[in-house]
């Protein structure tokens, strides 16, 4: 037999055997629904809120949910449902951009230091792991202490605290990759490392990365809502789920549904995606599928 | 459709150490052993071959409720000596029969034993939890002694070092020591040798052997090398599909098997057969995933004697007290098919 | 083992000189002076060259990186550009406090976590497994800030039972001190509790599946002893391994909670120089988190040594 050969029915192997028949879990079906939610939430604000969310009206300040203000209002005399349909495109805004920060730059990093010599990539690995010292919000942190608070500097400070998640786990799926046969074969064939990389590594690699968009999306919701819950995430007049909760500590006493609604939708939006992340890791990775 | 001798239910022969009766394993629907009944008299040693998938070892991990979850058993498993049935019974009760009545040796020496503990302190532990030895001063003398009896050089040292620091073969016999510590009525093997180097299965084949004939225990040895059954057994039982297709004296099997399938393991594993292209002899087709063999008799899509009668289930035919065999269209009884014994047995040879 | 204990302390070393590095970098070199930004853009020329000459910032970046360093080996680390106070003994007061919360969490998540996930584990295709496992996996979900702010609705707007915030040092008084303790700790240590619990069970999970449970219940022992006495030391690695990682996470929500509970500790104090502008303290603070994370990974590393024997021999 051929290289060539081997190389394609071996990969069409793995792949048939990664889409055996493997159910729809309970996980994949409620978070890909709270997911969809969040995303049609976010959506629909770009066409209809029920009031103008940083409308301030003295006259309706702190009003109990009613037909008029479904959630209420707030101390402004904002209205709270408006609000958190505004806060779920901040939420998701600043967690795209940061996944896809973390993933431009963990993806590769993650393939080079899986192909690269042992030396060389346990040496990015370790570099790579006193990242982990620096977690999102202290990132974050420094950053606004050296440019200023703003969604730009959150949103790039989570997005580099989440990179050495992406690069280990896409280094440990290359690792295996490379001792797959087809690999063996291309490489024995003669085709060079990049053309490995893009046509083999990667696609297989894919559902890694997938799964861990989703999981870093529920990592960076609930580091922007602690970055704006302490005044270094999206200014105001701007919605977001944080500030809200940190405007209502002082009302705690008299309002403390203001803390509810915000705090429940953080809660939902970062359950939504990190169910999705386990159900779609149960549906792509086969070593994990024994876990009965 | 018991193939072993009818002497009523449950009721075994006052020399039998254990006593099978109609056991059935299932998972979800599937049965993946059907119908399995045996006998083994005390200190006899038995021999349970079969390919993979063949149903031997969840036979084995039946008969000490070790059952990976979600499977269940179903059926008698007696054992000489214990008031209640094997089957079915509560872990506080067969936690009692475990490591003192029935003790096992499995396929994989590498990761059978505890990589944190010591392994002085990992066969100590078994004389403890049975209280066999009254205090751990001679647990720990007792699991010295066993490690010298298994055949390790310094023992004393043995007992101090972690797993990770013995090989494979020496592993297993760590292991043996384990099984072979409170003298157990029967030692049920599931492939002990089959993860070691060929020169060192011999030596622990033969440790097994003189380490049951010492302790006069019953031997249930499963594996798919006929070789090592010929050094080993008094007794084979064959096992296809989940069934027991043949049983008998090793010496009347290999050399007169009757069952087609026994026919094809022996042709098979004889090195010296070969057909008309000079191609080594081989039985047609795979064995089916567990739970997806054919109605009637489990062999017949493979075999070459098939016929209609064949979709219906075989009776079992006994030719003995021990032996008999499943099938319509047996060997005939003169041994003209007969290949003899199976050449291979340089692991067997001691 | 000599080898691996070498091997590993060159590593603790190396990365704490490359995060300095970083911090200082980051700190110090990229918002151009220090000096300026503490003062402010309406300062004077003259007031900025007066600060830059009092700190040593007119100095080669090399002689500046290095006292910065050699300040805070000798627990010196000098004193704040704007407050003009000596940083030392403000962040040892502060370190403190911080440790409080942090270690109380700590114990909090593990004295929940470690038994819950090996329930879980055990039970997990049971009712009650896949109930804890779905709790979890809501607690996971929620932001220690947010389960702070619940806490303090409940317990001190609604019953009354504990302040609503502030920190009283033990010495002082011992009883508001645990009154006031309790709830960010909770906060920080319930989350967290969440967080390992669905490691332990997963490792619990892996363990049962080993071959040398088995044996052990080949053995006679009962499914329970057997998971206790073989099963659970093999599961500390992966255990030990993520409670470090979250000692990060740990800290960070300590930021948080000082900031909902009103605690005068080191997160505290970052924010507060962040938002005074005080870069020298900021800098320290951050390289303390980084320096505490970096440290628990190598005391972690020799924990492994002595779960591990396997890990002893030198080799790999």
């Amino acid at each position: 037999m051929s290289a060539p050969d081997v190389e394609a029915g071996a990969a069409s192997a793995v792949s048939a055997d990664r889409h055996r028949r493997r159910p729809v879990t309970g996980s994949l079906l409620v978070g890909g629904l709270i997911v969809a939610v969040v995303i049609g939430m976010a959506l629909l604000s770009f066409v209809w809120t029920p009031h103008d969310p940083t409308l301030v009206d003295p006259s309706v300040r702190l009003q109990e949910p009613s037909p008029d203000y479904w959630f209420g209002t707030d101390k402004f005399g904002r209205d709270v449902f408006s609000q958190i349909l505004m806060g779920s495109r901040t939420t998701l805004f600043v967690g795209f951009v940061a996944v896809g920060v973390a993933a431009l730059i963990g993806v590769p990093l993650g393939i080079v230091a899986g192909m690269a010599p042992r030396w060389f990539g346990e040496l990015l690995m370790r570099g790579n792991d006193l990242l982990l010292a620096f977690p999102a919000l202290l990132l974050a942190i420094m950053f606004a202490a050296v440019y200023g608070a703003g969604t730009l500097v959150a949103m790039v400070a989570i997005g580099i605290a989440s990179i050495p998640h992406f690069a280990r786990l896409i280094r440990g799926g290359t690792l295996q990759v490379m001792r797959t046969e087809y690999v063996i074969a291309a490489r024995a064939a003669g085709r060079g490392p990049f053309a490995i990389a893009v046509r083999h590594v990667l696609p297989n690699v894919s559902s890694l990365v997938i799964v861990q968009a989703s999981v870093g999306f529920a990592i960076s919701v609930l580091a922007e809502a602690a970055l704006s819950f302490l005044g270094f995430g999206t200014p105001p007049p701007t919605p977001s789920w944080g500030r809200m909760l940190q405007e209502s500590q002082e009302l705690l006493s008299i309002a403390p549904r203001l803390a509810v609604f915000p705090g429940v939708a953080i809660a939902v939006a970062v359950l939504g995606f990190n169910l999705l992340g386990d159900g779609l890791r149960d549906r792509f990775d086969p070593k994990l599928e024994d876990r009965r | 459709m018991t193939p072993a001798p009818e002497t009523g239910p449950a009721a075994a022969a006052h020399d039998d150490v254990l006593a099978v009766r109609n056991l059935d394993v299932t998972v979800g629907g599937r049965k993946l052993v059907e119908d399995v009944g045996f006998t083994i008299r005390a200190g006899e040693r038995v021999g349970l071959i079969g390919e993979s998938g063949s149903g031997k070892s969840l036979t084995a991990l039946s008969v000490l409720g070790l059952l990976p979850e979600g499977l269940r058993a179903s059926g008698s498993v007696r054992l000489a000596g214990v008031g209640h049935d094997l089957v079915g019974a509560d872990e506080a009760r067969m936690s009692r029969v475990r490591g003192k009545e029935i003790a096992m040796v499995f396929q994989e020496p590498m990761t059978a034993l505890n990589p944190t503990m010591r392994v002085g302190r990992q066969i100590a532990e078994v004389l403890l939890i049975h209280r066999t030895r009254p205090d751990r001063a001679s647990a720990r003398a007792a699991a010295v002694e066993l490690l010298a009896q298994v055949g390790l050089p310094d023992p004393e040292a043995a007992a101090r070092a972690y797993p990770h620091q013995f090989s494979g073969g020496q592993r297993q016999r760590v292991v043996l020591a384990i099984a072979l510590a409170n003298d157990p009525a029967l030692l049920v093997c599931d492939e002990p040798t089959t993860a070691l180097d060929v020169t060192v299965q011999a030596r622990v084949l033969d440790l097994i052997v003189r380490g049951v004939q010492d302790r006069r225990s019953a031997l249930l040895f499963i594996t798919h090398d006929l070789a090592v059954v010929a050094t080993a057994c008094e007794r084979v039982m064959v096992m296809y599909g989940g069934r027991l297709v043949e049983s008998g004296p090793v010496h009347e099997v290999f050399t007169h098997p009757r069952h087609r399938y026994t026919q094809g393991l022996i042709g098979a594993s004889d090195l010296t057969v070969v057909d008309g292209r000079g191609r080594l002899a081989t039985i047609r087709g795979s064995v089916p995933p567990a739970g997806r063999f054919p109605a009637g008799c489990v062999f017949r899509n493979r075999c070459d004697h098939a016929t209609d009668v064949c979709a219906t289930r075989p009776k079992w035919i006994p030719t003995g007290p021990d032996s008999g065999y499943a099938c319509f269209h047996p060997v005939p009884g003169s041994g003209a098919h007969g290949t003899g014994a199976p050449t291979n047995q340089e692991a067997g040879r001691g | 083992m000599i080898v691996r204990l070498v091997q590993r302390i060159a590593i603790l070393l190396a990365g704490l000189a490359v995060s300095s590095v970083l911090v200082f970098a980051f700190m110090a070199v990229l918002p151009g002076d220090p000096a300026r930004v503490a003062l402010g853009t309406s300062a004077s020329d003259s007031a900025v060259a007066r600060l830059r000459q009092e700190f040593g910032l007119d100095r080669p970046l090399v002689t500046q990186y290095l006292s910065w360093v050699h300040g805070l080996v000798t627990f010196d680390p000098g004193n704040s550009y704007v407050s003009h106070a000596p940083i030392g003994p403000q962040l040892a007061d502060r370190l403190q406090v911080t440790l409080w919360l942090v270690g109380t969490g700590m114990v909090i998540a593990c004295v929940l976590a470690l038994p819950m996930g090996t329930l879980m584990a055990v039970r997990h295709r049971k009712p009650s497994g896949l109930l804890l496992s779905a709790l979890s996996q809501v607690g996971v979900a929620v932001p220690a800030f947010l389960a702070g702010i619940l806490l303090i609705t409940v317990f001190a707007v609604g019953l009354g039972w504990l302040p609503a915030n502030g920190w009283t040092p033990p010495v002082q008084d011992p009883v508001l001190f645990l009154k006031q303790l309790v709830m960010p700790a909770l906060s920080l240590g319930i989350v967290q509790a969440a967080v390992v619990t669905r490691y332990v069970r997963s490792a619990v999970l892996d363990v049962l599946r080993e071959d040398y449970l088995r044996t052990a219940r080949a053995k006679g022992l009962r499914p329970t002893r057997a998971l206790l006495r073989h099963g659970l030391r093999n599961a500390a690695v992966p255990v030990v391994t993520v409670l470090a990682l979250q000692l990060a996470t740990l800290l960070v929500g300590s930021v948080v909670i000082e900031r909902v509970f009103v605690i005068p500790g080191l997160g505290s104090l970052l924010l507060d120089s962040v938002a005074n502008r005080d870069l020298i303290v900021v800098q320290d603070v951050v390289m303390i988190i980084a320096m505490a994370v970096l440290l628990v990974n190598f005391l972690v590393d020799m924990v492994y040594l002595l779960i591990d024997p396997r890990l002893r021999g030198g080799a790999s």
